[in-house]
């Protein structure tokens, strides 16, 4: 590259001139790239401001505190009613508390399922094989979008039966086609106490699992950690609650000649969105599973036997940390797939975050920008705190790898 | 002594094998067969009987529902009404709208042949075979997409089928289409300037990167046909069609960069700093050294996201857009086919079922091709 510059007068210092130097040249091609950015989004920035005075589009937040005026079907813990004219801002906090419960629940059930498929994957019962990749395919190659239609339209709403004839359990709670109604919890003095109960009860056993793992480790003795936990998580806030008399009572839904009064309801499009997601998860979390389990070499089963130890203490110990190792990245960024999915309820009607804010509350104000910038950056951020946890979790096993 | 004792009391010996006999019926054949695949241990054999019992309750009553007690022509959902089972009428009478949405019948020629020309052009970089991938690849992202612009959309003597009119399956496979032949190039340049020298360059495509990996494609979407808009010139009109494919496009050449990212690194460091020895300059060392060696080993993973890609263009219902599914939406609320939520939507997955196996399995193939010829 430099030997055409030999022999023209070279400056002083190397054998090259300037503009071949690797860091003048990055400084110039830095400084060209920002200069072409700053005036691309100064170009965009612009056009918006224009477009938006043409268009009479008041730009900001305060549509945020203006009254909503539309009917959510859930509405969860937020208090909103359009009769007390509830803004947009409420709105926002229905559609994300919406959006982290079916993600939650998604991701609960999602993984249960996952996890059983991915291991009957691996039986060596032929039929249950081929039955489980069956699934696992037909789940896979299906656009969920037609998955969340299907389900809400062509699987629950046809097949079960009309609010005037629901199927009924113990006539409390009753099943129908537009979603479950049940009794509703309504709370009394001292309820309080109830859940302090229960928030030390954990407390407890976080403790209790330090001191029971220091205590092996120091005395080789061990401790029934699990059945202590469970006990004490069911068992601190009960005794509360026996104490205090229950706080407790119940409002029962009771079925009219058209539709329920009272109680409480859980619309069917929970069901289809949920049914849908952890469908559509399960199928790639048994895919993470099995190649998980996969990664474990079979010397590992073979030298715990050999060690003495039995299959189910082997499985435990030995397999499933090693495994789990693999499975953990991958899946967490399934939970991530899974939560940005949850925006699909959009298709059915099911009342998350994309839909009652992005859809109605824009449609209504108007304000485009403000409005999806505001919904990506919910998603942003959930996404920021999962690839920091997965940086964190992938420093921490780097440590203890080998 | 000893020898005459031996002679006296030589015991028996053969002197011929024995015919082989069969091994036990338990361990060959069907049986033992079963015995191993079906009912080695307790639960095994529970979990086999479930198995069977639950075939036994699916399979013969979908079958006599899709195939045997099916209507399969007529015009209406009253031409059903003397049968039991499915009325894939319903998808026989409307099967020109569901692949090609409104596209005048007279000119649905026009998208055939661009999918023949398609496939065409396709052929030598899929099929290593068919010699000349390197200009297919080249003629794919240039010259192809203006071809396919002229057949479809019509003008110079053609009739004009202004985009509203496209829709069906075609319309998810245009999406797909453009949006994988432009991301695949975004998302090289993305991967690339992720792993540049220059850190204001590799910020900034990480940031992006991130942005778009981050956020629903529902959002982007809406993004795209809300926003997008007011980001262009007063007065400068945006086709709808045209404004989905900007953000199929960059939300999938985010994905495509960390596919091309992955190859990258699965490189040795030592091909790069050979090429810069040779003295090669750093494009020349990407065109020639990296990205042949850097793309032939994400292949698979590249048609995996195509996958993803064309199962997400359904998504565009959320924008008005009459694809495959919308056709199939609109037509479960048509007066004429009401009540036939099921045969419908049971096509639709078909279609998408058989498209995206299909590419699936040509991944896996390419996958094992790839994983003998590739070094160490």
């Amino acid at each position: 590259m430099a030997v055409g510059v030999k022999d023209e007068g070279t400056p002083s210092g190397g054998g090259a001139r300037w503009w071949y130097d690797p860091k003048v040249r990055a400084i110039i091609f830095q400084v060209a790239f920002v200069v072409a950015l700053v005036a691309f989004i100064a170009f965009i920035v612009n056009n918006t401001v224009v477009n938006l005075e043409k268009r009479d589009i008041r730009a900001g937040f305060g549509f945020l505190s203006e009254p909503a005026g539309f009917e959510i079907p859930i509405t969860g813990v937020v208090d909103y009613s359009v009769d007390k004219g509830s803004t947009h801002g409420a709105v926002f906090l229905i559609g994300l508390q919406n959006t982290f419960l079916i993600s939650a629940m998604g991701i609960v059930l999602a993984t249960i399922l996952g996890f059983v498929l991915g291991v009957l994957r691996l039986s060596n019962n032929w039929i249950v094989t081929l039955l489980v990749g069956s699934y696992i395919e037909i789940v896979r190659n299906i656009p969920l979008p037609l998955q969340f239609i299907f389900w809400q339209t062509a699987v629950f709403i046809i097949f079960l039966p009309k609010v005037r004839d629901p199927i009924s359990i113990f006539d409390t709670i009753y099943i129908h086609n537009r979603g479950l109604t049940g009794p509703k919890p309504i709370g009394e003095a001292g309820l309080d106490f109830v859940f302090y109960a229960i928030f030390a009860a954990i407390g407890v056993v976080m403790w209790l699992r330090k001191w029971a793992r220091r205590r092996q480790d120091e005395t080789g003795k061990q401790f029934p950690v699990f059945w202590t936990s469970l006990g004490l998580l069911v068992g601190l806030p009960l005794l509360v609650a026996s104490i205090l008399g229950f706080p407790l009572s119940w409002e029962y839904a009771e079925l009219g000649r058209f539709r329920f009064t009272g109680g409480m309801g859980i619309p069917i499009e929970l069901f289809s969105a949920l049914t849908a997601l952890t469908i559509y998860t399960s199928a790639f979390i048994a895919e993470i599973v099995r190649a998980g389990i996969l990664s474990v070499s079979r010397g590992q089963t073979e030298a715990s036997h050999a060690l003495g130890i039995r299959h189910g203490p082997t499985l435990r110990l030995v397999i499933i940390p090693q495994a789990l190792r693999v499975i953990i990245p991958p899946l967490i960024s399934q939970y991530l797939n899974l939560t940005k999915n949850s925006s699909l309820g959009i298709l059915i009607g099911y009342s998350d975050l994309f839909n009652v804010f992005g859809g109605i509350s824009l449609n209504q104000t108007g304000q485009a920008i403000e409005i999806i910038f505001m919904s990506m950056s919910v998603y942003l951020c959930f996404s920021l705190l999962i690839s920091l946890y997965m940086n964190w979790y992938n420093r921490r096993i780097a440590l203890t790898d080998r | 002594m000893i020898e005459a004792m031996n002679t006296h009391n030589r015991p028996f010996v053969r002197t011929e094998h024995l015919p082989q006999s069969p091994p036990p019926v338990s361990t060959s054949g069907i049986i033992g067969w079963a015995r191993e695949n079906l009912f080695s241990s307790p639960l095994n054999a529970v979990l086999t009987i479930a198995s069977f019992y639950f075939l036994y309750l699916v399979i013969p009553p979908f079958v006599q529902w899709a195939f045997i007690d099916a209507a399969w022509w007529g015009s209406s959902n009253k031409d059903c009404a003397g049968y039991d089972g499915a009325c894939w009428a319903v998808v026989t009478a409307r099967f020109g709208q569901f692949v090609y949405g409104f596209y005048p019948e007279a000119e649905r020629w026009r998208p055939n042949l661009v999918l023949i020309l398609f496939a065409i052009n396709l052929l030598p970089i899929l099929w290593d075979r068919v010699p000349g991938r390197t200009i297919a690849a080249l003629f794919l992202v240039t010259g192809f997409p203006l071809v396919a612009l002229f057949f479809i959309h019509g003008g110079l003597g053609l009739e004009v089928v202004p985009t509203p009119k496209w829709g069906g399956f075609m319309l998810n496979l245009i999406m797909a289409a453009v949006a994988i032949i432009y991301s695949l190039p975004l998302g090289i340049l993305l991967a690339l300037g992720r792993r540049s020298e220059f850190p204001i360059i590799s910020r900034f495509c990480v940031l992006f990167i991130e942005f778009w990996r981050g956020v629903p494609l529902i959002t982007v979407l809406v993004m795209a046909s809300f926003i997008l808009p007011f980001f262009m010139p007063d007065g400068f009109n945006f086709n709808e069609l045209l404004r989905a494919l900007v953000g199929l496009t960059l939300f999938s050449s985010a994905y495509m960069a960390e596919v091309v990212r992955g190859g990258l690194q699965a490189l040795p460091k030592g091909q790069t700093e050979a090429a810069r020895a040779i003295g090669l300059t750093y494009w020349q060392s990407i065109r020639l050294i990296i990205m042949p060696q850097a793309l032939k080993i994400t292949i698979p993973a590249i048609v995996n996201t195509f996958i993803g890609l064309f199962k997400d263009t359904s998504l565009v219902i959320v924008i008005g857009l009459f694809d495959l599914l919308q056709v199939a939406k609109s037509s479960v609320t048509d007066t004429n086919w009401l009540g036939l939520e099921h045969e419908t939507y049971i096509f639709v997955a078909l279609v998408f079922f058989v498209a995206c196996f299909a590419m699936s399995l040509y991944s896996l193939y390419l996958e094992r091709k790839l994983d003998t010829d590739h070094r160490d």
